[in-house]
């Protein structure tokens, strides 16, 4: 069940990577969000209503939430679809592929205790925060770099969730608002590059070193 | 219901003295004051009980962090600092009523909702049981007093001072976390009592003391880490300065009685350190509030002069613990907490007097005010009896505790401990410069003629204002007067903050005297103002003698540069003061001609504080230099960075596996 | 209660009562006393030695003008003066006679008292909204500030003789001058200097201040008065009188024998304030009034002599 799930996520992964409208992006990294939820019900580590409520927090926050925080954004800013990337869709997809692979193989030689050598989890993690760093690094908008960041977030909860077994829930709530803080920032950081440069190609940034 | 008890609630009713601001316009004001004067009572009230009867207070079961539960302890060592705290905090509040109106300052819910989280935060250091709650209240005290300086942004100095206090309050934070650090780890509990099993001779110890000392010399305004105190003081509105001088620096203050009194045998070199440091600040500071133009500059400035005072004491307690003078303990730590208490209340008095001559008159250069005592008498009076108070003069409170710190010195210096003497002489020096610096200050802004329209046309402060300034002066005459009264709440304090020094309940040298003579002063005054009052009636009135010029003005008056200009002239090696002449050779390009008719010329003489301008900008300037030097990797692109990122992410998983 | 037996209240009471006489009766006899010299210097018959007692007497009968810039603060000064100059010197000792009050640490309080009186009087002096009296102001803080530190090594060095165990009694620290004259009469004879010219600093004397010039350019104490008058300046005069009293009363009690008999300690107070007088007169004929460029440095020599003094006697 577990690897279904981690399975789904590195799915998701591709899905991410290839797609060039932003609405579509935000929706998926949302559902990513939900899957990756759901997991510590999945795994076992939590039970009883305190775990019952931690993911239903989480999955409301990263599902319903923050995307809507991001589609405000989007809907406001009157933002056109997506430019091509700096590397090309084709090329973006491969280098997730390569980016999976490797995680499976850092996997298999990272000296993990026993009960998590097999799994997906750590091939899953790497790949995401790989997915996760490749949105931020290659595409130009603003938005989609924001939508990196949270893929980012999903990786490494997907490392906290599954190798280490029951994180307090102070640390588990206090991480979800850090989510949340950030994407609130990004969002206003967001804005005032649309309303200095009229677009929120990052690139323009560069003109802000002197 | 016990003495925690009494000051958690002191600290939730400063924390939701916001609220009804918040909730109806226009209650905001007597809101804030009802709440700030209810904590401040309950504070006093906590100070007093728990000085005779320390009490914990812990929070709920349900641990927030592993092994970790909040408490709240009060006890001797923080009696005094809390009793400060609450008077302070209640005037500070009543004068907010009238100061800090919504009809003239529109964000004036958010300087209240401040206002309470720093009352908050100070009464919780002050009375935090644990290392991490302590520190958990200290950044909830810097963090409000940074949005309380920055209140009014809109102008470039408020900003800058803002600044300047947020990069200090961080290193402050910077070196306590460490120290704090170390402290759990050489004594494996957050306890502050669990210091004083440790041998302090180890280096972990001494450096675990030296961050210590630097976080805390820092908030306090010791120099070298006074730069922050004079811009922030001079850029935030009264009432908040008046609470920041009086009670935010004694933080710093409380966190090295804390500390000393956790130990069981303090090292020679700490009170020597204290005592040294102390003795430098006092002179320094009230040197650079002699060359001071402004009135808040120069009020932060004596606070600096205060804290030095203060510091004189409680080293000299210090080293009295560690070589056994038993009368240095007791005089200098009973000194030293009640110039805590003094202090506190004759500078807040001095800051409400400012503000208020601030709000009538438009401007705090001293060279633009004058004759105020006729406009607005009540705050003269008081502002009098502040200035009288901090120059320690009879029958005020200023007198009596440094009454007491003289008395340690002589007694070190008795008992064989020559260092003393440089203290000593620090002492005298203070009194001196204070005396002549505050006759500067109270006689050019509240004697003599107006020397600008603003100030012609002062008005009163209001009642709010009025009742707090008078209140606030009747304390400091009160205490002045009523020594012996105070006297078991000294002995009792000093005791807890010296532990294991064998200090003997026993009466302090010649308080029945000191109040005595103060009464003395009062009836004599008195009588003899009657006198000449009867003697007076019917006389007849002129202008001032002006040598027969016949036409003077206003500005003929003397300034108070002028008044300074005998005694920073002696000391402009200290004040390196920046002057800018009239070239007086120039004419018409012509540079070996002097001018032959006459012509406007300016001349402008700025002291500066040395600390930041010849020290510290010379050495961040040599930092940014190496700085530039990296901007090779910079290419400004957003992705590069984020590129960087990811490569030393692959590198270090790259690494692990190797 | 032992002090009520006739015995010991007796000889109480009139020491108490020689002391206040010295204190409040003897002040303006020395003013006299150096105007007398300063007019044998210059040749001249000089005013009769009561003098002083028949100007203040005549202007507690004059009426006055207030000047319409000032406050109450103008009237607290002369005030303030007097009564914390009497009560500095109710605290001081003249030679054998004790003082009427003495408490550990009383020694601060005669310094705080007087710091106080000149505190009033600078505030008194700026309330005119004159620049005269600014400068006046101005210059006497100075020069006080500079001043402090002599007195206080003073102190220090006489309490370094004192055993143990004794409190903190200006009677005491100078009753340990003979012992501080026998160890080190050096480092006696600097602090007496140091002392001397704090008396000359504090009362306005030359070579710091001309008491009896009339360019206002020039005045320190004078200047402050200015606009006081009448009543006023009668309190002022008395006051200042008693201020040079006690101060020079504090001075001779380096010198002073203590020989236990009241009577000849009276006789050797006494004379010894007119032999004072004497010598501040010929002080004044002597030499000119400094620049006052040079006054500070002056001061700063004072009290670096008085460390020297401390120095000397704490290596006896």
């Amino acid at each position: 069940m577990v690897d279904l799930i981690l399975a789904l996520v590195m799915l998701l992964n591709f899905a991410l990577l290839g797609s060039g409208r932003i609405r579509v992006l935000i929706r998926t990294a949302a559902m990513q969000g939900m899957v990756i939820a759901a997991l510590p019900l999945a795994l076992g580590h939590e039970h009883g209503t305190r775990g019952v409520v931690l993911a239903l927090i989480a999955l409301v926050i990263k599902g319903f939430v923050i995307p809507a925080i991001l589609l405000r954004a989007f809907d406001r800013l009157n933002i056109r679809r997506e430019v091509e990337p700096f590397i090309g869709y084709s090329a973006s997809l491969m280098l997730v592929a390569l980016g999976t692979a490797g995680g499976v193989l850092v996997g298999r030689h990272l000296p993990l205790a026993p009960e998590h050598a097999g799994n997906l989890a750590v091939a899953a993690a790497l790949a995401t925060v790989f997915a996760g760093f490749l949105l931020l690094i290659t595409r130009r908008k603003a938005i989609t770099q924001a939508t990196g960041y949270l893929i980012l977030e999903n990786g490494i909860s997907i490392f906290g969730l599954t190798l280490v077994g029951g994180v307090p829930f102070l640390v588990e709530t206090t991480l979800l608002l850090d989510l949340v803080a950030g994407v609130f920032v990004m969002v206003i950081v967001m804005n005032h590059i649309h309303r200095a440069f009229t677009t929120l190609d990052t690139r323009h940034l560069a003109s802000l070193k002197e | 219901m016990d003495a925690a008890t009494c000051i958690a609630i002191a600290i939730a009713c400063a924390a939701l003295s916001s609220v009804p601001g918040g909730l109806r316009r226009g209650a905001g004001a007597v809101g804030s004051a009802i709440g700030l004067g209810v904590a401040g009572g309950a504070a006093v009230v906590a100070g007093c009980w728990g000085l005779w009867a320390p009490a914990t207070l812990g929070a709920p079961s349900a641990a927030l962090l592993d092994g970790w539960h909040g408490s709240l302890a009060v006890d001797g060592v923080s009696a005094v600092f809390l009793v400060a705290c609450g008077i302070v905090a209640a005037a500070a509040g009543l004068f907010g009523a009238g100061y800090w109106r919504d009809t003239d300052q529109p964000a004036a819910p958010w300087t209240r909702l401040f206002l309470g989280l720093l009352v908050a935060g100070m009464l919780a250091v002050f009375s935090a049981g644990d290392v991490l709650t302590f520190l958990i209240a200290w950044e909830v005290m810097a963090l409000a007093g940074f949005a309380l300086v920055a209140t009014q942004h809109r102008r470039s100095e408020a900003r800058a001072a803002a600044w300047l206090y947020l990069i200090c309050t961080r290193v402050a934070t910077l070196a306590l976390i460490p120290a704090a650090v170390l402290f759990v780890h050489l004594t494996g509990s957050l306890a502050w009592s669990s210091l004083s099993g440790v041998s302090i001779g180890n280096p972990a110890a001494m450096a675990m003391l030296i961050l210590f000392l630097i976080g805390f010399g820092i908030k306090a305004g010791i120099v070298p880490g006074h730069i922050w105190l004079p811009p922030a003081h001079a850029a935030a509105p009264s009432h908040v300065s008046a609470l920041m001088s009086g009670v935010l620096i004694k933080t710093g203050i409380y966190g090295i009685c804390r500390v000393s009194a956790g130990l069981d045998a303090p090292p020679v070199w700490w009170g020597g350190t204290l005592l040294t440091l102390g003795a430098v600040s006092s002179v320094l500071g009230v040197t650079w509030a002699l060359g001071s133009h402004d009135l808040k500059r120069l009020l932060a400035y004596h606070s600096i002069e205060n804290i030095g005072i203060i510091l004189l004491g409680l080293g000299l307690a210090l080293v009295g613990r560690s070589i056994g003078n038993e009368a240095m303990v007791i005089l200098g730590c009973a000194g030293g907490l009640l110039h805590v208490l003094n202090h506190a209340l004759f500078k807040s008095l001095l800051f409400l007097g400012a503000g208020a001559v601030d709000h009538a008159c438009g401007t705090r250069q001293l060279d633009r005010l004058g004759g105020l005592a006729r406009r607005m008498p009540v705050t003269a009076a008081c502002f009098l009896v502040g200035a009288a108070a901090i120059c320690a003069l009879p029958p005020f409170n200023g007198f009596v505790s440094e009454f007491l710190v003289y008395q340690g010195l002589f007694a070190a210096v008795r008992g064989g401990w020559g260092w003393a003497l440089g203290g000593l002489i620090a002492l005298v020096l203070t009194g001196g410069l204070a005396l002549a610096c505050f006759a500067k200050a109270a006689g050019v802004v509240f004697l003599g003629e107006p020397r600008s329209p603003a100030a012609a046309g002062a008005h009163e402060a209001g009642l709010p204002e009025r009742s707090a300034m008078i209140l606030l002066a009747g304390c400091c005459l009160a205490i002045g007067l009523g020594l012996p009264l105070l006297q078991p709440m000294l002995t009792q304090a000093a005791a807890a903050c010296a532990p294991g020094a064998a200090v003997a309940l026993a009466p302090l040298p010649a308080a029945w005297w000191v109040s005595l003579a103060a009464a003395a002063i009062i009836a004599g005054g008195w009588a003899l103002w009657r006198w000449q009052a009867r003697r007076l009636v019917g006389s007849g009135s002129a202008g001032t003698w002006d040598c027969g010029y016949a036409a003077p003005t206003p500005r003929m008056q003397y300034t108070a540069s002028s008044f300074a200009a005998p005694l920073t002239d002696q000391l402009h090696a200290v004040l390196l003061p920046e002057r800018h002449h009239p070239d007086l050779r120039q004419y018409d390009g012509n540079a070996d001609a002097v001018r032959l008719f006459p012509s406007q010329a300016a001349f402008a003489n700025h002291p500066r504080d040395p600390m930041l301008e010849r020290i510290l900008h010379p050495i961040a300037q040599a930092g940014a230099w190496l700085c530039v030097l990296l901007r090779i990797a910079h290419p400004g692109q957003l992705h590069v960075y984020l590129l960087y990122l990811a490569l030393a992410l692959i590198a270090l998983l790259l690494w692990s596996l190797a | 209660m032992t002090w009520l037996d006739p015995d010991i209240l007796a000889p109480l009471v009139l020491r108490i009562l020689a002391h206040l006489a010295v204190l409040l009766l003897l002040p303006p006899l020395l003013i006299g006393l150096i105007a007398k010299v300063k007019a044998f210097f210059a040749g001249r018959n000089g005013p009769p030695l009561l003098q002083p007692y028949y100007d203040i007497v005549k202007l507690l009968r004059k009426g006055t003008i207030i000047s319409r810039t000032t406050t109450w603060v103008f009237r607290l000064g002369p005030v303030l003066g007097l009564v914390t100059a009497v009560l500095a010197g109710l605290l001081v000792p003249l030679g054998g006679i004790s003082a009427p009050i003495a408490f550990a640490g009383d020694l601060l309080l005669v310094a705080y008292l007087l710091a106080l009186g000149r505190f009033a009087t600078i505030l008194s002096a700026l309330d005119t909204g004159s620049a005269f009296e600014g400068m006046g102001a101005s210059r006497e803080a100075t020069y006080a500030c500079l001043a402090e530190p002599a007195l206080f090594f003073g102190f220090v060095a006489l309490a370094m003789l004192l055993p143990q165990d004794a409190e903190l009694r200006l009677g005491d620290l100078l009753g340990m001058a003979p012992v501080g004259w026998a160890a080190a009469a050096g480092g006696m004879a600097l602090i007496t200097a140091a002392w001397l010219v704090v008396l000359l600093v504090e009362n306005c004397r030359i070579p710091f201040d001309d008491p009896n010039t009339h360019l206002e350019l020039t005045m320190i104490h004078e200047v402050m008065v200015l606009d006081h008058s009448g009543p006023l300046l009668g309190i002022i005069l008395y006051g200042a009188a008693v201020k040079f009293t006690v101060i020079g009363m504090l001075l001779l009690g380096l010198l002073l024998p203590r020989t236990g008999h009241l009577a000849l300690d009276l006789a050797w107070g006494v004379g010894s304030l007119l032999g004072l007088a004497v010598l501040v007169g010929v002080i004044e004929s002597s030499m000119a009034r400094l620049r006052l460029l040079r006054v500070p440095t002056l001061l700063v020599s004072a009290a670096l002599l008085a460390g020297f003094g401390v120095i000397l006697l704490a290596v006896r």
